[in-house]
């Protein structure tokens, strides 16, 4: 697919903090009304997709879910000065933050428009003592505009967003890195699914889900979930890549495949379906243990309702939760690869063919 | 509305016990619903507005932080733990009252070194008894803060301002809405200082399509107070997010055209930690677009929480010109 | 009425020796449809492994019923294959690390039997013997050429015990909770529709508990487990005001827990009916911890819920005790309060 990657780095440039996905859902939603009989949004905003199945109905439904939002800040206060207290939306490590390029979507006098700012650590002898030369909390770190303060104080108001500005770069082997890989890069997988499916016929229905506020609870993933009731769920989120200072048993080589995750989370028989198929196809992946939560949207669809049985595929990334996460281009091929064939391949029946013990 | 804060910050109702809140609030909104129920947790929902209007379920706890008794011993000593969240700082040389009436004062376990805090399991309740045999309170019996009611003019301290002055705003806001288009459910809800349990059931048994919760917020505006950009006496506090939610922006924007248009005061409110009864509503069945108007409040889930007169009398305009009107997300 | 006799105390050594860690609940769900197939007519199991039987009754204006019981245990899940059949594993639910060490486990349904060791004194410096050993040092050891699966799940390999009033076995929390149930089941009063779930992944966080209800939709819950007793003396000897339970004072009845504030009019149906038929109850102190009932009484639109455990010493560890009369009395305790609910126990108001 050709258009991969100019669609991911278009993706990637939106900003969509939790709770704020408007714009990136705009994007997705123009890439999708051409693939999908239906599209609309849930009550917290979550795109839905559907493309019908041609089973007799009632049929069954098979939910496809990808968080779209992105983690980032948010404005607390100003300071004398004009700079700009912070706090996190999202799990974001302060220690990355310092030094960082964002952008100051203010919405204060003369409507919302973007300020470029960067996150000042303020030098030792303006922080704390006992923080001797230890990192820097987010308490003590600050946006500058470099603005003066009147005019800050003027179009920057508290609740206000910032987001990570770097721009997408393309690395050596086909790979990616910039900021909300996790989990744009997963919608990137989806969207390979639904065109993978032009021109084909599924008996299931399938509906394409780019879920809300995943980073701060799962909360659309677990709306959503309830509002289609889907016969089965299929979440997709990143996992830990193996690179510096990450090489144990919760991480997988970049490059070489998704993985499939197995877990109290997961239904195993769906997770078997997903492998069998896999090695039909002969997609490289790895098996995930996930001896608890999952920490994905799968621990909410499965819980939804009367409960719904949910599987997990994970795209690997390095640098989670950094502005410079990487991606390898083929993972998102293969995964959205893997979900077309899975949906293609379900039988009006397969529902009943599956137990949790086999 | 002094005298009914005054009452209603008055009456000891510790979560999961709302029995006693419930029927003072429902003396006073039974004239002003269409209808009233109690729900299987205890949640007083009392309707208003026109019947098949948008459904809007307003949200206060009647709740309140409290102690329970996990053990008496042979003195008549009683031990205990927390419902809600409290810090020790807060009960020692405190008083408290059982719900049958018996008053106590909390007393803690001797210590060499008189600097260090007390942790709750080093803490006890005295009745008064001389040993367990003469000792009214059993183990599971629940207690609240005693401490009254005062009115220092503009501003008003009590305990459980925490929520009952959402409960006041609310009980208030019944009284000044003469009609709405709306199909208003106000929810006095219970178990919300343990999880927001009153909240999540009734949201799910009302299926509401929008949800706001009525509750207090912190401030930054005393001495060495963490950075907060809110203050008591500047207005009511629209919430952006809490510790728990991201408000939906939508909801926010309603609030803030409404406080707008009606020249009200507000404040804009992130709060890094805490949440309220808008977090259970935002995530039921199918998802429910939330937010909250929060009350400025000092020194909260202390037993003399404090916020200011004018803010809470604005809290009551917003809300009702909020519900006055037809309103399109 | 039901009773525990030796048919009871054989099946609850099955499901003690059983390996059913959160996640993997097949060796226990399997016991249980045996065990009730032929006394229900109404079986599903539900998406996340969960047995839900609905045993209807035939009286009229019958309350619907919703009874729990956890079938999942605290175990460990094995992620990383070392060679030489040595595995690293992950706790699954709330383990104390330093019950590990030094312990024979069984792994997967094969009941593999394995081994968690350390390093030998000799090697140890003393500064280190302050510290717990990490997890990080811990290893599953199947011997030279042992092989399990990745993913497979392990628990201790401790053989159920009776002597005489006294039980120790692994997992009595919640195999006591279980059995109770089946032998409901069995018994089943006419005067309501008991709606039995023996759930899964309690112990990771009441997962199957939340979508049973949500399923089954009761007119209000029970949910049966097993408690710790912490009735051991204090390091000084002071009297302890911290104990949770206590052994041989019957069953323990919850007020209030992490999870769950009891409805109090269950409280009192349960009191009343243990005062009037003269059998022992304690009420398990106020405090920490959860059962189903905190995910159970969230469901839908609030389902009036309580909790009714037998107390055992040692949770969460290769070796647990308890008594048999404690477990004799839960259950009649239990019998005796369904049979005698009737709507008019929720006629009035939640206090």
């Amino acid at each position: 697919m050709p258009e991969l990657l100019p669609f991911l780095k278009d993706l990637l440039s939106l900003p969509g903090l939790s709770s704020y996905e408007e714009p990136v859902a705009k994007a997705i939603r123009t890439h999708w009304a051409p693939l999908v009989d239906e599209v609309g949004l849930s009550r917290l905003g979550s795109l839905h997709g559907l493309r019908k199945g041609t089973a007799k109905s009632p049929r069954p439904a098979l939910m496809i879910c990808t968080h779209m939002d992105a983690i980032g800040l948010m404005v607390t206060g100003i300071t004398s000065g004009g700079f700009l207290h912070i706090t996190q939306v999202g799990g974001v490590d302060p220690r990355v933050l310092p030094g960082q390029l964002v952008e100051v979507h203010a919405s204060g006098e003369g409507g919302t428009k973007i300020l470029p700012g960067v996150v000042a650590q303020p030098p030792g002898r303006l922080l704390p003592p006992e923080l001797d030369d230890g990192p820097v909390p987010l308490e003590h770190l600050l946006v500058d505009t470099g603005l003066p303060e009147r005019q800050v104080k003027a179009v920057v108001r508290v609740g206000d967003l910032v987001s990570f500005a770097s721009r997408p770069v393309e690395l050596a082997g086909e790979t990616i890195a910039g900021h909300t890989l996790d989990n744009r890069a997963s919608v990137a997988a989806l969207t390979v699914c639904l065109e993978e499916l032009q021109g084909r016929s599924h008996a299931w229905d399938l509906w394409a889900v780019a879920s809300v506020q995943e980073e701060v609870g799962l909360i659309g993933a677990q709306t959503s979930a309830y509002a289609l009731q889907p016969s089965l769920a299929l979440v997709v989120d990143v996992t830990f890549a193996k690179g510096p200072g990450a090489n144990d048993w919760e991480t997988f080589p970049l490059g070489k495949g998704p993985t499939l995750v197995m877990g109290p989370n997961i239904h195993p028989a769906a997770h078997k379906a997903l492998k069998d198929l896999a090695d039909r196809l002969e997609i490289p992946y790895a098996i995930e243990y996930a001896p608890r939560h999952t920490g994905t949207d799968a621990h909410a669809t499965q819980v939804a309702a009367d409960g719904i049985p949910t599987a997990l595929l994970c795209i690997p990334l390095r640098y989670m939760h950094t502005p410079v996460e990487v991606v390898a281009l083929k993972d998102i091929q293969r995964v959205g690869r893997l979900m077309a064939e899975f949906t293609a391949g379900l039988a009006p029946d397969f529902m009943d063919t599956i137990t949790w013990d086999n | 509305m002094k005298r009914l804060i005054q009452t209603l910050t008055e009456t000891f109702s510790p979560s999961g016990y709302e029995g006693a809140i419930r029927d003072v609030i429902r003396k006073e909104v039974k004239p002003l619903a269409a209808e009233l129920r109690v729900d299987a947790l205890g949640n007083l929902i009392a309707r208003k507005g026109t019947k098949g209007g948008k459904r809007i379920m307003i949200a206060g706890h009647m709740d309140e932080i409290g102690l329970i008794v996990n053990h008496v011993d042979e003195n008549g000593f009683l031990r205990f733990t927390t419902i809600g969240g409290i810090r020790p700082h807060t009960l020692t040389g405190g008083r408290v009252r059982f719900m049958d009436g018996t008053p106590g004062v909390i007393g803690t376990d001797f210590s060499k070194d008189a600097g260090r805090l007390p942790a709750v399991d080093q803490c006890f309740i005295d009745i008064g008894a001389t040993s367990a045999g003469d000792c009214p309170i059993k183990v599971g019996d629940v207690c609240a803060f005693e401490r009254p009611f005062l009115d220092l003019g503009k501003r008003l301290v009590a305990k459980s301002m925490d929520d009952r002055i959402g409960c006041a705003v609310m009980i208030e806001t019944m009284r000044a809405l003469k009609s709405s288009p709306h199909e208003v459910y106000f929810v006095f809800s219970t178990q919300e200082e343990v999880g927001l349990r009153g909240a999540q059931t009734a949201t799910f048994g009302l299926d509401p399509e929008i949800g706001i919760s009525i509750d207090v917020t912190l401030t930054g505006d005393t001495p060495k107070a963490r950075q907060m950009a809110v203050s008591l006496g500047r207005g009511p506090a629209i919430k952006i997010r809490d510790g728990g939610m991201l408000a939906d922006p939508r909801v926010v924007d309603w609030m803030i055209r409404s406080a707008e248009k009606a020249r009200l005061p507000y404040q804009r409110e992130v709060l890094e930690g805490g949440t309220t009864d808008a977090k259970a509503m935002q995530v039921s069945r199918a998802g429910v677009p939330a937010g909250c108007i929060s009350i400025p409040s000092r020194y909260v889930h202390s037993p003399s929480e404090m916020v200011d007169h004018d803010d809470v009398q604005n809290a009551v305009k917003l809300l009702t010109t909020m519900l006055s009107k037809p309103v399109e997300l | 009425m039901p009773a525990i006799g030796t048919p009871q105390l054989k099946l609850l050594e099955k499901l003690c020796n059983a390996v059913a860690v959160s996640g993997d609940e097949g060796e226990v769900r399997q016991i249980v449809l045996e065990e009730i197939k032929g006394h229900v007519e109404d079986i599903k199991v539900d998406a996340l492994g969960n047995v839900l039987v609905t045993k209807k009754g035939t009286t009229a204006k019958r309350l619907r019923v919703m009874v729990s019981a956890h079938m999942d245990e605290v175990g460990f899940m094995l992620v990383a294959d070392d060679g030489e059949g040595i595995y690293r594993f992950e706790p699954v639910g709330g383990l104390d690390i330093r019950q590990l060490v030094g312990k024979p486990i069984w792994v997967g349904r094969e009941h593999t039997p394995g081994v968690i060791g350390a390093r030998p004194i000799h090697l140890t410096t003393a500064e280190e013997r302050k510290r717990k050993i990490p997890l990080d040092n811990l290893r599953i050891d199947l011997g030279p050429t042992g092989k399990a699966k990745l993913g497979d799940r392990a628990t201790f390999a401790t053989q159920f015990q009776r002597n005489g009033p006294v039980l120790i076995a692994k997992a009595l929390d919640n195999r006591f909770g279980v059995v109770t149930l089946i032998e409901l089941l069995k018994h089943a009063p006419p005067n309501i529709d008991l709606l039995a779930a023996f759930t899964v992944q309690e112990e990771v966080g009441l997962r199957g508990a939340k979508v049973a209800a949500h399923a089954l939709n009761p007119d209000l819950a029970i949910a049966v487990d097993s408690t710790p007793a912490f009735d051991l003396p204090a390091w000084d000897d002071e009297p302890s005001s911290f104990y949770n339970t206590r052994l041989g004072l019957g069953p323990a009845i919850y007020i209030a827990d992490g999870a769950t504030l009891s409805d109090p009019r269950l409280v009192r149906h349960l009191t009343a009916t243990g005062d009037a038929g003269k059998i022992p109850y304690q009420f398990r102190q106020p405090g920490g911890g959860g059962t189903d009932a905190g995910a159970i009484h969230r469901a839908r639109a609030g389902i009036p819920s309580v909790s009714v455990s037998v107390p055992h010493r040692y949770a969460h560890t290769a070796a647990l005790i308890a008594r048999l009369d404690d477990w004799k009395n839960t259950l009649t305790l239990l019998h005796a309060a369904l049979a005698h609910l009737t709507p008019s126990v929720l006629a009035g108001e939640r206090a």
